[in-house]
Parts: C-alpha cells; sequence; structure tokens
C-alpha cells in the first residue's frame, strides 16, 4: 500500500463499498471480485444494473467479464504500461481534470513528461491489448464520472506492485475522481483483518496508526504511555526475517496464527529458514503446517470464542462478539500474550478485556481516537474517528489529501522478473478461488467446500494443452526454477494462451513451491502473479 | 422524492413516490398477508395474497405490484378480500402437505409422537426442518385457517435432490413463489436456478436437471435464506430445530467483513445467516461466511491444550508450564535481539496491538510484522 501513501497520504480504500452501486464507471483492474470478495461483486453487479460501465483488466477471463462493458485482457505484469497508455489518451483528449490537477495535486508536469514513452503503438505491443479497446478504456473511464477503480493483489503482487499501485492513483487524480462519492482508488484487502493488523502496527517500522518507529517524539510518546525505553531503529520484515533466520542472525520466533510454510514464495526456502530456529512457539487453532515444526504450540480461541474487533476493507472497525465458550482449553490469543509478557515481569499487560485494549489503543492512535466498544454498538465506525464526537469518515481526501497536496509520479514500465524462456515457456500467475481462503487452514476443514474444490486445478488454455499432449483431468508436472509440483489439468479459455493458473490453498500442490521469491522494493510483496513455468506430462 | 397521501383502511398514510401499495402499508403498520414477495426484489404477483381493493380500480389488485399514487383509497381486509385470500391460499394448500398447519393439535405434535390423524410421516409439518418459522404456517394462523376444504391434490412425488453439498432441495415442499429463482438472478447474478416444466407442471430446478454443482451456481445460500418454505434446507441444522441464542459478529474470511449471525445452541455454533441489516452485506454472504463456519470451529482436529515437543515428539502440557517455559526462553534470547515475532492478519485489532506492545515492550525489538504483504 505503500504507492498510495505516496501519491496520496493514506493507504487505504478512499471510499466505502455502498458507494460503488452508484458509480458511473467501474475499473476493476486485478481482481476477481466475485470469487476474492463476493460480496464486493454483488455491488458491482448493482451498479451494472443501474448502468454503470464496467471496466475489467485481467489476462484471465474471470466471472466479472461477463458483465463488463469492456474486457482489456493484458499480458501478466504490464498494468503499469496499461494506464500510463489509458493516461496518455485521457490527456491528448483533454479529458484531465485540469481544475482538481492545479488546486489539489503536484508534480503534474514532471508525470507528464513520462506518459511520453506511452504511445499507443507502445503500449499495445507490451500489454497485447489492442489500441482501440485502450482508447475506448480511457474514454469510458473519463467520461462517465463518478469513476471507481478497484483493484486487489492482481496489482500489488508483483515486483512493481507498488508502482502499479501508483499507477492507479495517477489515473484517479488524472481525472479528479477521487475524494467525492463513489469514486476513489480502492484496494480489496484479502484477509479479514489485514486492515486491522497493519492499522495497530503489526509492521517493523510503525507503531500503531503508521506512526513511525524512528521518530523521537512518537517514539518518546509511547515510552511515556508504556513505561519503558524503545528501540528506535525498525525492525526486520517477514521476507527479511527470513533470511536473517538463515544466518542464524534470529534464533525464536513467536508466530501468532500464520501459516508461512504456506503462504510465503518459495516454500523450500522457508521450511528450511524454519527448521534452523532454536526456538518456535505457534499460537494457532490447529496443527498447521508451520506449527507441526514448533517447539511450543499453544491452542487458540476462534473468533466465535472471543471478543474483540476487525477492521474491514473500507477501514470500518467492527465488533468480533464471543458466541461461544473456548474449545477445549483454548484460550484467546490477547490472553496468551499477555499471560508470557506478565511472567517476564513486564507492566501494562493487566487487560482483562479486549474493551480495555480498545480504550487503550484509542488513547495512544490518532485514527482510532474516538472508537470504543460503546460506540460500535451500532454496525462499526470508519477510521479516522479521532474524537468520541466523530462519525467517522466514509471518504477519505475530500478537501485535501492525507499529504496534503496529491502527488503525481512519474513511472517507468518494467517486465516481471522472471519472464518466459525456451526452458520455461509459460507464465504462472497464482490467485484465490471462491470456495478456499488463505492456505485453507479453515476452510480446508469444511467438507461441502472440499467438494466443490477438492484439489487446485492447473488452468491451462486448449491451445497449450493440445502442443503439450495434455487432456483435461490429467495429472501434470508444473516446474519451475525452484520446484515441482503435480496437479490436475484443467482445460479452459479462461486462462489465455501461454499463461497457467493455479490457487494457492493447498498443502499438496502448493503454487508457492513454484513461484519467484522476487520482491518489490518498497511494499516488499512478493511477485505471486508471474514467474516462468514448464508443463510436463507425468506419464 | 416525493410524498404522497392515501387512505388505507381509513387511515391517513404518507407514502414516497415510487412505493407499491403493500410498501406504504407496511411502512404504516397495517399488516397484509404476502408470500411472494420479498424486500430485496423485484416483485413477481405470483401468490395473489396480498390482493386489496382500491376505489376506482376494477377487481382486486395485487398490492406488491400496483405503485401508489396520491389520493389512493386503498382497502385490505373487508370480508370480501378475507374470503377470497382464504380461497387462495386453500389453493396452495392443496397442493402442500397440509394436514399439519390446519390441525389443533399443531402445537404439542413432537416428531415421534404418532399422529392421530393418521398423516403419513413424509407429510407432516414437525418433520419439515422449517417447522416453527415456516411462513405458509404463520399465513395460515394470521387468515385463522382451519381447514382445507377443497380436495387435496398433492402428488408431486419428486426425488429429493442431495447431489450437493451444504443443502438438499425438495421440491415437494415448494410453492413455486420464485423467491429462490429471482435472488439468484436479481441479486446474486448467478441464474442458477429457474421455472422449468415436467408436463404441464411448473418446477423450479436447474438446466437440464444437473446438480446445483454443475451449475452456475456458487453455494451463496441465498435461496436457502429467502424461502419461506421447508424446500431449499441446510443439511447439517436440519435436525437442530431452533436456537437458543443469536450473537451478531464480523465474517473471520475475507476483507469485505460481512456482519453475520451466528445461531447458538447447547453451546455450539448450528446455524450462520448473514445479518439483513448488516452494514456491508445487507442480507447477504459468500460460501465460506454462510456455509463454512460452524465445522471448522467445531472440527475435532481443533488444538485443546498446549503441546511441548520433548524428544522430537508433542507432549501435552499445562499451561501454566508451556507459559513459563516460553517467558525464560524468550528471556534468554531478548539480550542478543534474536527474536522476530509474526502477528496475523486473522487476529483481532486488540490482538495485534497486545502483540506489537510486547515484541517492542517486553522483547525490545521491532522484528515484528504478518502476512499482509501476502
Ligand atoms: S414448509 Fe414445512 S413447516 Fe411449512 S407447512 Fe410445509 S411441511 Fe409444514
Ligand atoms: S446458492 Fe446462491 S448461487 Fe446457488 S442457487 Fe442459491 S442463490 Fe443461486
Ligand atoms: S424453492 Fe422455495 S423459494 Fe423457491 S419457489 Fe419454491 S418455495 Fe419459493
Ligand atoms: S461472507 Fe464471504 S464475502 Fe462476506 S466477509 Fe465472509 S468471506 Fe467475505
Ligand atoms: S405477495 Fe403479492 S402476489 Fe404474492
Amino acid at each position: 500500500m505503500a504507492g498510495l501513501v505516496t501519491t496520496l497520504g493514506s493507504g487505504a480504500m478512499t471510499n466505502s463499498v455502498h458507494e460503488i452501486r452508484d458509480a458511473g464507471c467501474i475499473l476493476a483492474i486485478g481482481t476477481n471480485t466475485t470469487e476474492g470478495h463476493p460480496v464486493i461483486g454483488l455491488e458491482i453487479k448493482k451498479a451494472v444494473d443501474k448502468g454503470a460501465k464496467l471496466i475489467v483488466a485481467n489476462p484471465r477471463e474471470i466471472d466479472l467479464v461477463r458483465w463488463a462493458d469492456l474486457w482489456l485482457r493484458h499480458n501478466p505484469g504490464t498494468d503499469v504500461a496499461l494506464l500510463m497508455g489509458m493516461m496518455n489518451v485521457i490527456v491528448d483528449e483533454g479529458l484531465l481534470d485540469s481544475t482538481f490537477i492545479e488546486e489539489r495535486c503536484e508534480n503534474f508536469d514532471t508525470f507528464k513528461e513520462s506518459l511520453k514513452d506511452f504511445d499507443l503503438d507502445t503500449v499495445e505491443r507490451i500489454t497485447g491489448v489492442p489500441k482501440n479497446q485502450i482508447v475506448e478504456a480511457a474514454l469510458i473511464y473519463a467520461t462517465n464520472k463518478p469513476s471507481t477503480l478497484l483493484y486487489a493483489m492482481g496489482i500489488t503482487q508483483h515486483s512493481h506492485g507498488t508502482d502499479n499501485v501508483i499507477a492507479t492513483a495517477n489515473l484517479a487524480m488524472l481525472t479528479g475522481n477521487i475524494g467525492k462519492p463513489s469514486t476513489g482508488v480502492n484496494p480489496l484487502r484479502g484477509q479479514n483483518n489485514v486492515q486491522g493488523a497493519c492499522d495497530l502496527g503489526a509492521l517493523p517500522n510503525v507503531y500503531p496508526g503508521y506512526q513511525a518507529v524512528a521518530d523521537p517524539t512518537i517514539r518518546e510518546k509511547f515510552e511515556t504511555a508504556w513505561g519503558c525505553s524503545l528501540n528506535p531503529s525498525p525492525g526486520l520484515t517477514l521476507t527479511d526475517m527470513f533470511e536473517a533466520i538463515s544466518k542464524g542472525q534470529i534464533k525464536a520466533v513467536y508466530l501468532i496464527g500464520e501459516n508461512p510454510v504456506l503462504s510465503d514464495p518459495d516454500i523450500n526456502h522457508i521450511k528450511e529458514s524454519i527448521k534452523a530456529l532454536e526456538f518456535l512457539v505457534v499460537q494457532d487453532f490447529f496443527l498447521s503446517e508451520t506449527a507441526q515444526m514448533a517447539d511450543v504450540v499453544l491452542p487458540t480461541a476462534t473468533f466465535a470464542e472471543k471478543d474483540g474487533t476487525f477492521t474491514n476493507t473500507e477501514r470500518r472497525v467492527q465488533r468480533v462478539r464471543k458466541a461461544i465458550e473456548p474449545v477445549g482449553d483454548s484460550k484467546p490469543d490477547w490472553w496468551i500474550t499477555c499471560q508470557i509478557a506478565q511472567r517476564m515481569s513486564a507492566k501494562g499487560f493487566e487487560f482483562e478485556t479486549p474493551s480495555q485494549i480498545m480504550d487503550e489503543i484509542a488513547s495512544l492512535t490518532p485514527s482510532y481516537g474516538g472508537i470504543s466498544y460503546n460506540r460500535l454498538e451500532n454496525g462499526g465506525l470508519q477510521w479516522p474517528c479521532p474524537t468520541q464526537e466523530h462519525p467517522g469518515t466514509p471518504i477519505l481526501h475530500t478537501e485535501r489529501f492525507a499529504r496534503g497536496k496529491g502527488h503525481f509520479v512519474p513511472l517507468e514500465y518494467k517486465p516481471p522478473k522472471e519472464l518466459p524462456d525456451d526452458e520455461y515457456p509459460l507464465i504462472l500467475t497464482t490467485g484465490r478461488s471462491l470456495f478456499h481462503f488463505h492456505t485453507g487452514t479453515m476452510t480446508r476443514k469444511v467438507k461441502g467446500l472440499n467438494i466443490l474444490l477438492e484439489e487446485g486445478p492447473l488452468e491451462i488454455n486448449p491451445s497449450d494443452a493440445s502442443a503439450l499432449g495434455i487432456v483435461d483431468g490429467e495429472m501434470v508436472k508444473v516446474v519451475s526454477r525452484r520446484g515441482e509440483i503435480v496437479a490436475k489439468a484443467k482445460i479452459t479459455e479462461v486462462s489465455p494462451a501461454g499463461v497457467v493458473f493455479l490457487t494457492f490453498h493447498f498443502a499438496e500442490s502448493s503454487a508457492n513451491l513454484l513461484t519467484n521469491p522476487v520482491f518489490d522494493p518498497v511494499s516488499k510483496i512478493p511477485e505471486f502473479k508471474v514467474c516462468a513455468v514448464r508443463v510436463e506430462r507425468t506419464h | 422524492m416525493n410524498e404522497i397521501t392515501l387512505i388505507i383502511d381509513g387511515q391517513e398514510v404518507k407514502a414516497k413516490e415510487g412505493m407499491t401499495v403493500l410498501e406504504a402499508a407496511k411502512e404504516a403498520g397495517i399488516d397484509i398477508p404476502t408470500l411472494c414477495y420479498h424486500p430485496d426484489l423485484t416483485p413477481y404477483g405470483a401468490c395473489r395474497l396480498c390482493i386489496v381493493e382500491i376505489e376506482n380500480v376494477k377487481g382486486f389488485p395485487t398490492s406488491c405490484t400496483t405503485p401508489a399514487s396520491d389520493g389512493m383509497v386503498v382497502k385490505t381486509n373487508t370480508p370480501q378480500i378475507h374470503e377470497l385470500r382464504r380461497d387462495i391460499f386453500e389453493l396452495i394448500l392443496t397442493e402442500h402437505p397440509n394436514f399439519c398447519i390446519t390441525c389443533n393439535r399443531k402445537e404439542r405434535c413432537q416428531p415421534f409422537d404418532i399422529c392421530l390423524r393418521n398423516v403419513s410421516v413424509t407429510e407432516r409439518c414437525v418433520i419439515c426442518p422449517r417447522n416453527g418459522h415456516c411462513e405458509l404456517q404463520d399465513v395460515a394462523d394470521s387468515l385463522g385457517v382451519e381447514e382445507v376444504t377443497l380436495p387435496y391434490a398433492y402428488s408431486k412425488e419428486l426425488p429429493i435432490e442431495r447431489g450437493d453439498p451444504f443443502f438438499d432441495r425438495d421440491y415437494n415442499l415448494c410453492i413455486l413463489c420464485g423467491r429462490c429463482v429471482r435472488v439468484c438472478q436479481e441479486v446474486r447474478g448467478r441464474g442458477a436456478i429457474a421455472f422449468t416444466y415436467r408436463g404441464s407442471d411448473a418446477l423450479i430446478g436447474t438446466a437440464f436437471g444437473w446438480s446445483l454443482k454443475e451449475s452456475e451456481c456458487q453455494f451463496c445460500g441465498a435461496c436457502v435464506d429467502i424461502c419461506p418454505t421447508g424446500a431449499l434446507m441446510e443439511r447439517t441444522s436440519r435436525w437442530e430445530g431452533v436456537a437458543e441464542y443469536q450473537v451478531v459478529t464480523t465474517c473471520p474470511y475475507c476483507g469485505v467483513g460481512c456482519q453475520l449471525e451466528l445461531e447458538v445452541k447447547r453451546g455450539r455454533v448450528i446455524r450462520v445467516n448473514p445479518k439483513r441489516d448488516g452494514t456491508i452485506n445487507q442480507g447477504q454472504a459468500c460460501v465460506k461466511g454462510r456455509f463454512g463456519i460452524a465445522e471448522f470451529v467445531h472440527h475435532p482436529e481443533r488444538l485443546t491444550n498446549p503441546m511441548i515437543r520433548r524428544n522430537g515428539n508433542f507432549e501435552d502440557a499445562t499451561w501454566d508450564e508451556a507459559l513459563d517455559m516460553i517467558a525464560s526462553k524468550l528471556g534468554k534470547y531478548k539480550e542478543n535481539n534474536e527474536i522476530a515475532v509474526i502477528s496475523s492478519a486473522k487476529c483481532t485489532n486488540e490482538d495485534n496491538y497486545v502483540a506489537q506492545k510486547f515484541t517492542r515492550a517486553v522483547l525490545g525489538t521491532n522484528n515484528l510484522d504478518h502476512c499482509a504483504r501476502l
């Protein structure tokens, strides 16, 4: 989300889910919304029923395509080129919002220079999208205001994901589609509480509310509140952690509710580094692939057995309410951590209820300052919500951008780090299925969901399949430079020729044995959406 | 939107232009029985239960399809309307098991009791999962139907469709209200089910009689939630009966954050319903939230006690043992800044806050991240 921080000053959905239905145009890029965020998919349908124009930009023929006015089937990893091409058309046609740019934004001229490299011929060559479609997309987006832009991991999971995000923000600013109802740049977050985990400072460089660890005044505030001195240097990101573990610099890991053995790129490497640990504590409600490697496993209560809050993709803080007693002798995560802290003689972990924790959060986190359990009784609050009286903020950047002026960033096209060659002639791209969730620790325990999608099939285009002599349903080997897996071939035109697709929910055919562990330099998000593979018959 | 005024049952009622007569009446607290109407769907006018009389309008229009207009004078409950409604409802009941609906013992009858009226087991409400919250029963009560005088023509004898996960379809109980068809098409955009025909009989089903799995169905459960009868019923909670209480909470799967109602009985989650006025989802959910919760929460493989690895194997431990051991070990690695913490996007805000406070204030490091990047 770093791209949005650079351009707009805040890295979250700028608008709210319910505004989507009133949009004049929706540009859905890198999001398979009906599978990844089904209920937001319903909003898109509502908008289309009311006459909104829908542009879908996706290499795969996803479900949304059938409602689309225009489907841009660009080559995987060419989003920057596609968006910059559209912006070039908008500038050429004079469809830009000059007043908005002048009053609210900065650095436009430098940005405009960088558009020169994206003439229609170049963009067509890079993206594989015909020129007339690029023009059409630009015109639809710029002339059917309010236009809302939705994206998900198809934008972020690239080695240049931050550039992709910046491109979306540039497009919205260029046309003044931001800070108003039913507009905006809207990242749809994957897991239920990704937004909250970031908001509450489960990050190496910021305290809750994105307050920088490196800022001495901020640090002082937390030192006073917590009654201790704090480490001024930002810590290691997840990917750097595994590097440090391999090098023996990190020897102990306390892991709460995650399953990196399946979710991270290049699984074999992760497994090796976890084995190298001297001490691993895992807190989870199932014995996940990672928990099996732990020294101590602590059983946790699920969401149904505890109180708390989640913050959804539109920044809405909503209550989680305890419905039943914890199963067995399991305990809520916050309770466990507080116990460990107290046994290490720490003060400030005497919380008796999550509501008390929220009160401390509110006292130290400006954007959550007005949030308390009392106020959450009726449907939640969208941050920023700085005071008890504040009604919450459905739309960001209405008067001014969070960073002051909207910052146009010039961009250049960078191809994915690993492209097909003779040895690995196909592009592998990964994603989610409607029927499973993340690494499947929860959904794969549900029989009916397994019936609906038993194993993650490898989707392959008929032309590639016939060239390889593969028939539908046969088991095939998928090989990359990092590993190989066996999966059932599903022959379908959903995947374009030259591109195969896998989901990442399945331990036995885990796409992340194959993916390329290269990262966006800023966001540190791995390139899950593009790597080179070859497919072989198994007999 | 303009405000209009109409007279319903002699009462002056304010309504907004564009509302139907039924909606205007509902707003004013006037009850008109309905079956095929649902507030989330376009009106359909199929069951005809909602008929009314309107001054200067011939016959008995269905209020769910008639737009309200300024100055309209409406009667919803004259003896004649009442009579007609009962006839209409009886007609619906001739093609539905109806003995129990009109039986004076129904409140006392238990599933395994012997029926005093000798009703076949398959046609008794007590074995229908919808018993107790069935809209046919509600309508029968509100109309005061005590017996069905028309000849019983219930002879569908359709096989129950059991080939799909999560719910069965027993179209013997279907009253052809079309609510499932409309919700699937209008709200979910799928069109997995439609009106089909077997000879001259209308039926609901998938194209070509496929299973739902082979159709466009995404198993969102919207049709199950909207069906007024027991025709569409969730399999796992079929015999669980009525919950002891409900708790509103937030879905633990994706970032949409649907508001869900967890129904609890005997300490277990027996059913999950999307909350009707849920801020985000307004009565909708997806297959994961709707059908994918109870089973993982109560899964036999849930971890139930702390475990410590000794000589390569996990051994059960008490909380005190496990926590003390962790505290002392972490204390050791803390000295050389050799610890990292990985928190979780699955956990609550409060869990994450405590985790980061612990990492920073107690372990003295900022080596802390979660899997959001992924
Ligand atoms: S749907 Fe079930 S409960 Fe309702 S009347 Fe029919 S059999 Fe009885
Ligand atoms: S479960 Fe959802 S998609 Fe399937 S038939 Fe019912 S409404 Fe349609
Ligand atoms: S299955 Fe249920 S919702 Fe569908 S038409 Fe029959 S009674 Fe109505
Ligand atoms: S019910 Fe489905 S769409 Fe709604 S939050 Fe849960 S997983 Fe997401
Ligand atoms: S409710 Fe009006 S016709 Fe059925």
